[in-house]
């Protein structure tokens, strides 16, 4: 008989964390700047992981880490609004405390596109993960041959990051194609599917390693193009979304086949995935 | 060995020594694991009659204290608990604080455990207590338990241990283990002890030397109990029928039948899943989360905001049995089965798993070629 273990607030229990900052980006998508309670330093962690955010007594979300790994004092997320917890979350002003877990599961394997080029594609909110990797790259932008982003919104209103966007784009850094399903008037841009976009980059197929987020369907579509381009099955990366209780390997929601999406995953290579998102209802 | 009549003073000895004491009691037409507060509470001269979908109390023609097999219940309801509240929050003037509740601390004695309840502790160590991130009430729990099995000499028809290789006889990971024989030469106990805290307590017990016949009978009725199984299943093999069979035809078929009521999942003494249930007083400022034992057939368990993965109640039973005999090994080195029966004899409309991979097999004609 052993003395029985205290529970550690460790990862099961959420720290309050202040809301510092709290912006819409467009109808139905805010980002929020978290800062953790005085004394704690922010959590460092890798573009693609995900935090648990708790509203308080009425549940809890997986979000992605939209921010800045290399900024200190507060950690961001980028969310749209679908139900109880996120609409929520919409709601705070700055002061208001939220509950953050994590960050969880395992990022974007940035370090494998050291010398390669890189094509990113988001599909809608499936932005928010990747504009984290975004600045990541950014960081040490000598280090990848050419950078390219193909996103697609919605509408011209659901376009999210337009400032970011606009600098990557206007500093050269990054090839950026922007696409919506249904265009406005005044839209200039592409309208269509995002991976029709892909004909606009330029990259070596055998150097090249590519990030996509979004959701499922778009994900296969854009990983069967880079497919047809050659790209390399173990060169494209996917992020998947799951149902998700507890974020660390012991609830069960989170399975795909063998894999714990919030322990093995979010991202996966394409080529570990493919034959289970291959099967419908996995 | 012990005498039957010197057993009696197990519970006692155990609560000297700090446990609650759980076993095997007669409630509702079914025996259940519950506090026990003597040894007169255990379902004396009882056996149980097991089928698909049906589950029958019986009385034995002998004083036998452990003459049947697994209940619906299994060590799962201690060591995991169905309902742990997890913290409590408090909000005041937009303040807010979480706060931990500590794991129930009382160490509980588990009374008539079998080997296959054993074995599916082994494979909740491996899931709950040893992965990358423990579970700390898992660890809690787990690591006060005190654990006394019974070896199995009366397989009941849905049981197929065997070839699962986790019973009828218990190998290791007990405190004690007891051998019941029950004859003209009178009703005793061969006990073993396979920890310091067992050996401890077993001392404090009347013992005597055991007669070299009666090591001869306790192998010959595990002997006997491996021929009696009622059922079987190759784990390597089930393994390779459902990687070939993912897109079987097959599936739909079960998957009518499927009432998706949850209950295997329920019973099953491996599944772990669960869900959190986060809830606030009237004021809204006083919040608390549960955690619940939840079961991959419901509706809701792969729910996403544009809606479940897992619509159809085939799917929802393509992944229980892919789970337990298939990507558990991928997962954790082992299967997740330990063949205790239960999800058989608990299912309303009597599906039968090894029943379930025998038909996969003979309908999916690749089966086999996998290396
Ligand atoms: C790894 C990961 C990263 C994510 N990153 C982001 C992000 O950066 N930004 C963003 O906006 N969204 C993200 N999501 C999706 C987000 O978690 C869901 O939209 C959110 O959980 C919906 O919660 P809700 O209560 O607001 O919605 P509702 O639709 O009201 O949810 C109601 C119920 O649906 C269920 N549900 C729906 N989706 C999920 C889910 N994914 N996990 C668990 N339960 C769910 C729950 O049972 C919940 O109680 C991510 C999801 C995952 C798995
Ligand atoms: S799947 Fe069925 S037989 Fe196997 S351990 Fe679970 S309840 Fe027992
Ligand atoms: S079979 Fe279902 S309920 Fe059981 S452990 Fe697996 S996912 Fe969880
Ligand atoms: S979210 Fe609980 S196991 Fe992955």
């Amino acid at each position: 008989m052993t003395t029985p273990e205290l529970v550690s607030s460790g990862p099961v229990i959420p720290v309050p964390h202040r809301v510092s900052a709290i912006r819409r980006e467009t109808r139905d998508t805010f980002t929020v700047d978290l800062r953790p309670p005085d004394g704690l330093p922010v959590e460092s962690f890798a573009p693609g992981q995900f935090n648990m955010l708790y509203a308080f007594g009425i549940g809890e979300a997986a979000i992605s880490i939209s921010g800045d790994p290399g900024r200190r004092g507060f950690v961001t997320h980028t969310v749209r609004e679908v139900g109880a917890v996120t609409t929520w979350l919409g709601r705070l002003g700055a002061g208001a405390d939220v509950g953050v877990r994590g960050p969880f599961g395992r990022g974007w394997p940035v370090a494998e596109a050291a010398g390669r080029d890189v094509v990113l594609i988001a599909g809608g909110i499936g932005f928010a993960p990747l504009r984290s990797l975004i600045y990541e790259l950014l960081a040490h932008r000598d280090l990848y041959g050419r950078i390219g982003l193909l996103y697609g919104a919605r509408t011209p209103g659901d376009v999210l990051f337009r400032g970011e966007l606009e600098e990557w784009s206007k500093s050269g850094w990054v090839d950026v194609h922007v696409s919506v399903d249904r265009a406005t008037e005044s839209w200039r841009g592409h309208v269509g599917v995002v991976t029709t976009l892909l004909r606009n980059l330029v990259f070596d197929p055998a150097e090249t390693i590519a990030f996509v987020c979004g959701p499922e369907i778009m994900m296969r579509f854009a990983a069967a193009e880079l497919l047809r381009c050659e790209v390399a099955p173990g060169a494209i990366h996917v992020a998947l979304e799951r149902n998700m209780q507890c974020g660390i390997g012991l609830c069960g929601h989170c399975q795909i086949g063998p894999a714990f999406v919030c322990r093995d995953g979010p991202v996966f290579s394409y080529d570990v995935v493919e034959p289970w998102l291959a099967v419908e209802e996995l | 060995m012990v005498d039957a009549a010197a057993l009696e003073a197990l519970p006692s000895l155990l609560r000297a020594r700090g446990y609650r004491v759980v076993g095997p009691v007669e409630r509702g037409g079914a025996i259940v694991l519950d506090e026990l507060a003597s040894w007169d509470d255990l379902p004396r001269g009882t056996t149980v009659e097991l089928g698909p979908g049906a589950y029958r109390l019986r009385k034995r023609p002998d004083e036998a204290l452990f003459g049947y097999v697994v209940g619906p219940q299994s060590a799962k309801t201690w060591l995991h608990p169905p309902a742990v509240l997890e913290f409590r929050a408090e909000r005041s003037r937009g303040r807010v604080t979480v706060v931990a509740e500590p794991a129930d601390p009382s160490p509980v004695a588990l009374v008539g455990l079998r080997p296959c309840d054993l074995a599916a502790i082994r494979v909740h160590d491996h899931v709950l207590g040893d992965g990358p991130v423990a579970d700390p009430r898992y660890r809690s729990h787990r690591g006060a338990a005190f654990l006394i099995v019974v070896d199995c000499a009366e397989p009941a028809a849905t049981c197929f241990c065997a070839s699962m290789g986790t019973g009828p006889s218990a190998t290791g990971g007990f405190d004690l283990a007891l051998n019941e024989l029950l004859d003209e030469d009178g009703h005793r106990f061969v006990i073993e002890a396979a920890t310091d805290a067992g050996a401890e307590v077993l001392g404090a017990l009347a013992t005597r030397p055991v007669p070299l016949d009666d090591e001869v009978r306790v192998e010959a009725a595990h002997e006997r109990a491996r021929m009696a199984m009622g059922r079987r299943l190759d784990p390597g093999r089930a393994r390779d029928v459902l990687r070939n069979a993912v897109e079987s035809p097959a599936w739909s078929e079960v998957g009518d039948a499927c009432l998706g009521c949850a209950n295997c999942t329920m019973v099953c003494p491996t599944c772990f899943c669960t869900t959190v249930e986060d809830v606030t007083d009237l004021t809204g400022d006083h919040a608390e989360r549960w955690r619940r034992w939840d079961s991959c057939f419901t509706f809701q368990f792969s729910r996403l905001s544009s809606g479940p993965v897992r619509t159809s109640t085939a799917a929802r039973y393509r992944h229980w049995l892919r789970h337990k005999l298939e990507t558990w090994h991928e997962q954790f080195g082992e299967s997740g089965c330990v063949g205790c029966g239960r999800c058989i004899t608990w299912c309303p409309v009597g599906i039968d798993l090894t029943e379930e991979v025998a038909r996969l097999e003979s309908a999916t004609p690749e089966s086999g070629d996998v290396a």
